[in-house]
Formats: structure tokens, sequence, C-alpha cells
């Protein structure tokens, strides 16, 4: 196959998908054809090059052009003007590369990519994820024939544990000492397992893997099974995310074809088979017993640990289980060595972490970062603030497992043990911004609305606990609440922490404990002065017009739906509480800024 | 697959392919320009010969790209070559036929093909 000129990668990860990219490839390819540019210009469907909140982005090499939030309208001009004439569409750029002088700036110059170190995700974005060749040229496969042909499984054990890395699905577990015991355990039957079941709300880093680089997946557990001992491996992921499914079904047929997976790979005598299991999203299936309850047939609930899966996992035999951003480590660190995936990170939590920044942020989207960057260059610098300029208040990371982090903590070098230390956890990377309009008490009810959902019901504690406890918190929000009630609450919190079978109960009441021990102040105002001070809380919320501002132009009293605003006209008007259902369409309508919400 | 060795040089094949897509701020660029009046005096075959030629000899580090019109229109096809830490060499009234001999002796060997450029034509 001859070798294109011009290279134009469109994303194809769920973000862009869902904002059509894919009709931009069938456009893009009809208008080449039209213009006889076929032979020349390649158009590639790469996965997620991180920059969500611009999407559709096309990217043209050589040049590296990085377009944003492309129509298909725009098509026509990129081909004519860019591709035939070479005349860059300077406004669809995204506009931070674009220097002073016209030039453009290499996209890895710039502030959201600058800080950033991509070793999980170096090749979402760049490679084809549904052409094996493409990862080939990236190294790929490369760590895997090293592996089979020159190192004794104990000494890719040692490297694994050398690197530092640390389980990147929660728990940051030593990955090497996971090995180590499945190694230990005797059995002429093993598995490999890989989590991909990823459920925390705003959590999307192991989707983009699966579909960005899925060869990347195959690889390590292949790796993994050398190491342990294990000839079959699984891929537990979520049937809702069916990009990632179809791609992991074209690379492992690939692998196939290629000798990756089955028999006698490399020709080392070596076998070795990847299946996919499709979960049906329960969030408890994301732990570990729980998710191998589930791959053998069963209704997925946990069981108590020991033994551990390394000892008696699936089936009953010794099984490893990573999350898929942790082996999406392991094939650079076999190739570059233990030493330098140690050299990044702190002392305890080595390596680079992918974070989902989601929430009240402009850049939304997929960050690597190497463990140890604090969250204030995270929001501040790859995120670029806070829309609309307004201020930071908090970060909830680890999702409903996790806790919110203040703004007073906001230069935390981020790993593992700082987070638990300040009462959050590093949770599988989702990033929640919130700004100074977001009611702490009413993000910890989100996430305890979403466990009582999600709890599998086999435990009393966290069956009937997190319950209660949302109904405690429904209390708060709805100006029930009182000193003596939140005192119940932080007992009951410590209750379902301490008795629950696994991590889903165990971890449940971490946003209400943590909002609770930084953010007191608001839920005494909702308790004590029965006020919701962000403004969300609708029932503790008041419309108030304020009297000297007000011009008596009836506008407000015509936008209320339920007339509760009554006054003359060019007198000031006021608001029947009794009657308003706080919609707040009489502040949107008033010219004046009279109107309050108190 | 079989042995590192047959992935090496699968990999070897393969790694053009995705070369582009790399930082190539260390690459030579060969412009050609694609404005109305090159396309008009025949840049497009041009453009094609670079293009093949390039890549039957394996040339890792060669991006061949198009510009608009630098103003010289009855000049056109033209084509500057830019190599880092070189002044950049603008070749008139370019051909298919000249493609080959510029890409051996400027590109492959750092000679830039002087009765080619715009300074041999003015004279």
């Amino acid at each position: 196959m001859a070798i294109a000129r011009t290279h134009i990668l469109v994303c194809g990860g769920t973000g862009c998908s869902s904002s059509h990219s894919q009709a931009l490839i069938d456009e893009l390819n009809r208008e080449l054809e039209e213009k006889g540019l076929l032979g020349e210009v390649q158009v590639i469907k790469t996965g997620c090059f991180g920059l969500c909140a611009l999407g559709p982005v096309v990217v043209v090499y050589p040049e590296g052009c990085f377009y944003s939030h492309v129509t298909e309208a725009d098509i026509p001009e990129i081909v004519e003007e860019h591709i035939l004439k070479g005349r860059i569409v300077t406004r669809l750029l995204y506009q931070e590369t674009v220097v002073d002088d016209k030039t453009i700036k290499n996209l890895n110059h710039t502030k959201f990519y600058e800080k950033q170190h991509r070793v999980a995700l170096r090749n979402c974005g760049v490679i084809n994820p549904e052409n094996i060749d493409e990862y080939i040229a990236m190294d790929g496969y490369e760590a895997l024939g090293r592996v089979l042909t020159q190192m004794t499984p104990d000494e890719v054990i040692q490297t694994i544990k050398d690197s530092g890395l640390r389980g990147r699905g929660g728990g940051g577990f030593p990955t090497g000492q996971k090995w180590f015991f499945a190694r230990q355990s005797k059995g002429d039957v093993k598995y490999v397992c890989c989590n991909a079941d990823e459920g925390d709300p705003g959590a999307f880093m192991d989707r983009s893997v699966l579909e960005g680089d899925p060869h990347v997946v195959l690889e390590a557990m292949t790796i993994a099974g050398y190491a342990i001992g294990a000839h079959q491996g699984y891929i537990y992921v979520r049937a809702e995310y069916p990009i990632a499914i179809h791609r992991l079904e074209i690379a492992i047929k690939q692998a196939r074809e290629y000798g990756f997976l089955g028999n006698d790979i490399f020709g080392t005598g070596f076998a070795f088979d990847i299946e996919l299991r499709l979960g049906s999203g329960a969030f408890v299936c994301g732990e570990e017993t729980a998710l191998m309850t589930s791959i053998e047939g069963h209704r997925g609930e946990p069981r108590p640990r020991p033994p551990f899966p390394a000892v008696k996992g699936l089936f009953g035999v010794p099984t490893i289980l990573n999350n898929v951003e942790t082996w999406a480590n392991i094939p650079r660190i076999i190739l570059n060595g233990a030493d330098w995936f140690a050299g990044m990170g702190t002392e305890r939590s080595k390596g680079t972490k992918v974070f989902c920044l989601v929430g009240k942020i402009n850049n939304t989207g997929l960050v690597e970062i190497p463990m140890g960057t604090t969250l204030r260059e995270i929001v501040e610098d790859i995120g670029g603030c806070i829309p609309n300029g307004k201020k930071f208040k908090a970060a909830q990371t680890g999702g409903p497992s996790g806790g919110c982090i203040p703004a007073s903590l906001i230069d935390t070098p981020i790993d593992y043990d700082n987070l638990i230390a300040i009462g959050s956890m590093m949770g599988s990377g989702g990033l929640i911004v919130m700004d100074e309009d977001t009611c702490m008490v009413d993000i910890a009810k989100f996430f305890l609305e979403f466990t009582v959902d999600e709890s599998c019901g086999k435990c009393t504690p966290c069956r009937v606990g997190t319950r209660r406890l949302l109904e405690m918190l429904e209390q708060i929000t709805s100006g029930n609440g009182t000193l003596e009630l939140l005192r119940e609450m932080e007992e009951l919190c410590y209750y379902i922490k301490a008795n629950s079978l696994c991590a889903l109960g165990q971890s449940a009441p971490n946003p209400v404990l943590s909002t609770l021990h930084y953010f007191r102040d608001e839920y005494e105002a909702h308790c004590v002065e029965k006020r919701c001070p962000a403004g969300v809380c609708k029932k503790l919320t008041r419309f108030v017009i304020e009297e000297e501002k007000c011009k008596g132009c009836t506008a407000c009293a015509r936008a209320c739906p339920v007339n509760a605003i009554i006054g003359e006209v060019r007198k000031p008007h006021h608001i029947d509480p009794e009657k308003c259902i706080k919609c707040g369409a009489c502040m949107e309508t008033c010219r004046f800024n009279a109107i309050v919400k108190r | 697959m079989k042995s590192l060795e047959e992935l090496a040089a699968l990999r070897e094949r393969m790694k053009n392919n995705v070369a582009m897509r790399q930082d190539n701020s260390t690459a030579t660029r060969v412009v050609v320009g694609m404005a109305t009046c090159g396309i008009a005096a025949g840049a497009r075959p041009v453009l094609t010969a670079f293009v093949e030629e390039v890549n039957r000899r394996g040339l890792k580090d060669v991006v061949v790209t198009q510009a608009g019109c630098i103003g010289m229109c009855k000049l056109e096809p033209i084509v500057e070559v830019f190599q880092p830490g070189k002044e950049k060499v603008t070749y008139v009234k370019m051909t298919p036929e000249k493609v080959s001999r510029i890409v051996t002796e400027h590109l492959v060997n750092g000679n830039p093909v002087t009765e080619y450029t715009v300074g041999a034509y003015m004279e």
C-alpha cells in the first residue's frame, strides 16, 4: 500500500462519536473521492485525543493541525483549502494552538497537553485501533516477544514488582505482588482477568484505552499469563461500551491471525487465549469477587475475602484480576525497564495516572499526569479553570467511593496515600470539579442515590444502611434536619463502613463523611438556619425581590407561571413564598437584577 | 508470529505508515505550491511524484506537503524544500520528470539541484 502524504485523524471515541464523528469520516471520504485524493490522503479513525470538550476533533498530519468542533458542513472547506491547496483553515483550529505570528504551535506544547505524560494513553488518538499493524509499528507486541523468548516468569514478576506499579482500579494494591501470589498458588489451571467494568459516574478512562488501544490490554494479559502460568484470559467489559467491545473483538481476531494469541506464541510453545464476557452494568460487578461470580454465570454478588482471588478466584482456581489502565502500563514497563517507570511519580506511587476531568471545568476530557502532580495544576493549567470565572470549591475523586477535596487542599500532590490521608481515594480516576454554585449536601445525596441503587443487597449494612443514610440526607435537604440528625448520620456512616461485606458498602459513606468533615458549616446551615448556601436545595431556597431595585415593570409577574408575584405597576413587587415554586423564571426575566436567591 | 526478528521486520515495514504522526520538527519539508495557479500549471502530478519517490526510497524524516500561492505565479509549479538549519531552496517550473533527480541529489545526498532553482532561472 502506498504511503499517504497526509493523514487525517478523526476521533472515534465515545465522546466524539456521539457528536457524529462517523458522519465526518463518511463526508471526508466522499469529498476526497470527488477530488481524486483518496490514494494520497488517508482518513483514520482513532481513539480519544483527550480534549473531549472540543469534540468532534480532527487532526491533520504532517502539519499537526488540531481542528475542533468540526461539523459536516466544514468538511468541503477543509478538503478544498487545506488538503488541496495547503491553506490551513484557521477559524476551525483549537485557538490555543495558534501563535500570534499565525504559525501553529505543536499540540503537545499547549497547556492541556504540556503537563501530561502519556504512558497508558500513548497510542490513544495516534493509531487506528482497528489495525494491528499500526500497533506493531508503535512497538506493539515487542514486550510480549521479549518476555516469552528472553525472560523467565520470575524475572517478569520481579520487573513488575521493581517498577512499583499499583493497581489503577481503585485499591492501589501492588501489581507485582498480586502476580507473585498467583504464581505461588499451586494449580494446573489458572486465569487472568481484566476488569473493564468501569462504573463510576463521570469516569471513562478504561473505555478510552479499550477504544483507542485495545491491543495493549491483550498483550499485557498474555504477558501475565506467562508470568503466573495461565492459559486463558477473560475481559469483563460492560455491555454499555459498544465501541470498546467492537474494537476488542476485532483486536482479538487480528491477534489470533498474527499468532499473538493461540498456541505456540513466538514459537515458544506457550499457549494463551482471551475471551470477552459482557457485564450488564451492575456497579457491584466492578468489585473483584462479584466480577468473577458474574463471569461464572451467577448473579453478580461479592463474597468475603480471604481467600483472595490469587489463591481461589474464578471457578475456584488461582486468578489475577487487573484493571484496564493497569494492563496498559505493563508492556511499557517491560520495554523501558522497571527503573524508568519507578523514576516517575512519588515515593510510594509510581508512574502516571489517567484522570477523567469532568464537572465545572473548561477542558473536559481525559488527562494522564505523573503521580504527585497537584490538584491545582490539573484544574488551573490542564483543565483551563472553571467556566464563567467562577471560584473552585472542591474536587471529588474516586466517584461514589471517594471523597471531596476542598479548595484549601488544592496544592496537595495527588497520589494514593495523600488522597487517603485527606479522606478521599484515588478510585479509578474520575475527577469531578465543583464550583461555588455546588451544594455539598446535594452532592453527597447524589452519590448516595447511586450507591442505594447499585447495592446488590447481599449484606444488611449496605442494603439497609445506605438507604437510611439517603433518607437522612433527604431530610436535611428538605429542611427537616437537626444537629442531632447530623450526629446520628455520622455514626451510621462509621457503622456501614465497618460492617459491610465488600468495598461498595465499605466506601459508600465516604462522600458523606468527607463533605461533613470539610463542609460541616453547609450541613449546619441546612439544619439550623434552614438555608442552602449554594442555592441548590429547592425547598430551602427563597426568591426575594429587593425593594430598592424593583422598578415595578411587572415583567416578573407576567413570567411567573403560578401568579405568585403581586404588586402595582411602578411600585415594588413582592413574591408570595406560599405560592412560589422556585422555578427561577422571575430571576431570569428581571432586567434590574432585583430578584435574589436567599 | 514465530520470532522477534519476524516481528521486527513487520514493524520496520509499518513504521513509515505512522511516522508522520509523531513530532516531526526535525524533518525535511517538501512544500508544493498548490494554489489555483500552481494546480493549473500542473502541480498535482509533481506532488504525486514526490510522494511516490519518497515512498519508493523509504525516506524517513521527509514530509511532503502543500502550500498556497507565494506570488510568482508565472514560475509555477513551485516546490520549496526546507531543511532544519539550512537555507530554503526554491525549485521553479517543476515537472514530474525533475522530481527523481531532486530526491536523489538533494534529499538523499544533500546537494541542491542548482539548475532547477529560482536563482538559476532568474539569471
